[in-house]
């Protein structure tokens, strides 16, 4: 799909993450079938459709919370999962399914802090525990990241002290404080109160501008047409289509894309 | 008054005894509790069956008979015979009767963790064993205190049960002093030693619920 890439891109086509016919059942119902996106370095795709579409399932594939039933996953070239001949889908070994997965952060639709943890502590936990790094090494980094999410004075409290969009945005500073190359991010704000999507947007309109390559499973419109150099539309287990995001809100070439763009906007 | 406070010398020597079998059956049992709880919960289906059975078998049969088939019959069972002394013979029987029960209360502390909190962890990299050890159990400690402060507390009264072993306890010192005096004073005596050592550890556990309260907003 190389005429669906942005000109600033066209030169330095690196794919970081490959999916190629993804299939998926949860007993026997299939969730996904044969979706296939490519990721490229610094793109936005945000990925839309209704409730039950696949698309949460399909983020999670990309970093093996779920497993795919077929089809092959390539992180930054390396093989995470592929299907043979015979149609038998293997994993690499888990030590690599690990490392692969490092190259990837995500953020979740219910955050998922650690609640016995302060907000820096949430965040230098993994690149302490992980990575080995002193605490000496990594605060610094952290309560810069911590700044840059507008958080830094909240470094010393509890996740249950903070509003839902503060807490997503330690969720980003946390992730990011692992240094991946690819974000992932699942419905970030459809847990939040309509007031608080605003800041957690703003951030990772931030990330976009600082050339972030990110994945975005939304609801927001909004934010699929102002940041998303890419929009991916899914329905009933199957990626509908995908397109530059001005070309695909302006002229959705598919019924199902139409009708269901006609419903949300 | 006289009479009570000369009480007091003999029954703190049961009370020591008493104390002794409490703490050395917790420091025992809690850590023993947790690693079956951690293989109750593991992939290794096996083993989390085997556990399970230990868990039945431990909690399907009186301590008391426990115990005295430890002292009694263990010596002369093939293979594992091992004879222990009275008093070891009581803290093996507590240990492995009392792991069962704190094994069961970790495992449901473990289970009401969030699968978020998993997955959270994961994508970050970590591996199971620092998921448990950094985000997991930390986290089940304030959830687990009601449950284990219980268990803790039936424990000091559970180990009147060493009588049948003729070791002095607390309360087999007063009963002797019953039997000798014909007045039931020690019994009271000894109801209020218990009751002392009961309110030490419900304070305690106060102390340990307060201190964890506050992260839970």
């Amino acid at each position: 799909m190389p005429n669906t890439m942005p000109e600033a891109l066209l030169q330095t086509r690196e794919v970081m993450i490959s999916a190629q016919d993804i299939c998926k059942a949860f007993n026997g119902q299939p969730v996904l079938r044969k979706v296939s996106l490519d990721l490229m370095r610094g793109e936005v795709v945000a990925v839309i459709g209704p409730s039950g579409s696949g698309k949460s399932t399909f983020l999670r594939c990309l970093n093996h919370l779920e497993t795919i039933d077929s089809g092959q996953l390539l992180i930054e070239g390396e093989v995470l999962a592929e299907t043979n001949a015979a149609g038998i889908c293997s994993y690499v070994p888990e030590a690599q399914i690990r490392r692969i997965g490092r190259k990837m952060g995500m953020v979740f639709q219910s955050f998922n802090l650690f609640p016995h943890l302060t907000v820096l502590e949430n965040v230098i936990e993994a690149p302490m525990v992980v990575k080995g790094l002193a605490r000496a090494q990594i605060v610094p980094r952290a309560e810069a990241l911590l700044a840059k999410v507008g958080l830094l004075e909240k470094r010393n409290s509890y996740p249950a002290r903070l509003s839902g969009g503060q807490k997503q945005r330690v969720a980003i500073a946390r992730a990011l404080a692992m240094e991946p190359d690819i974000l992932l991010f699942d419905e970030p704000t459809s847990a939040l109160d309509p007031e608080l999507t605003g800041e957690v947007l703003r951030t990772m309109r931030e990330l976009a501008q600082e050339k972030m390559t990110m994945l975005v499973v939304t609801h927001e419109m909004g934010f699929a047409r102002e940041v998303a150099n890419r929009v991916a539309f899914m329905d009933r287990g199957e990626l509908i289509e995908s397109g530059p995001a001005a070309e695909f809100f302006a002229q959705p070439k598919h019924a199902r894309t139409q009708a269901f763009l006609h419903n949300m906007l | 008054m006289e009479y009570v406070l000369s009480l007091l010398g003999p029954l703190s020597q049961g009370a020591l005894v008493t104390l002794k079998l409490f703490v050395i059956t917790l420091a025992l049992a809690v850590p023993l509790g947790l690693a079956l709880a951690l293989v109750r919960v593991s992939r290794f289906r096996a083993l989390a069956r085997l556990v399970g059975g230990y868990i039945w078998l431990m909690r399907g049969t009186p301590l008391m008979l426990q115990m005295l088939f430890i002292y009694f019959a263990l010596p002369f069972v093939p293979v594992v015979g091992v004879r222990f002394d009275d008093f070891p013979a009581a803290v093996v029987a507590f240990a492995l009767n009392y792991a069962a029960y704190f094994a069961e209360i970790f495992r449901a502390g473990i289970q009401s963790i969030d699968r978020g909190q998993y997955e959270g962890a994961k994508v970050l990299g970590l591996s199971y064993g620092q998921t448990m050890r950094r985000i997991v159990l930390p986290q089940i400690w304030p959830r687990i205190l009601p449950p284990l402060s219980n268990e803790t507390i039936t424990l000091v009264k559970d180990t009147s049960l060493i009588y049948v072993l003729a070791l002095n306890d607390l309360l087999r010192a007063a009963r002797g002093i019953v039997q000798r005096d014909f007045t039931t004073t020690p019994f009271i005596v000894a109801a209020c030693f218990y009751l002392v050592m009961t309110l030490v550890l419900t304070w305690g556990f106060q102390y340990l619920e307060k201190r964890y309260a506050k992260y839970d907003a």
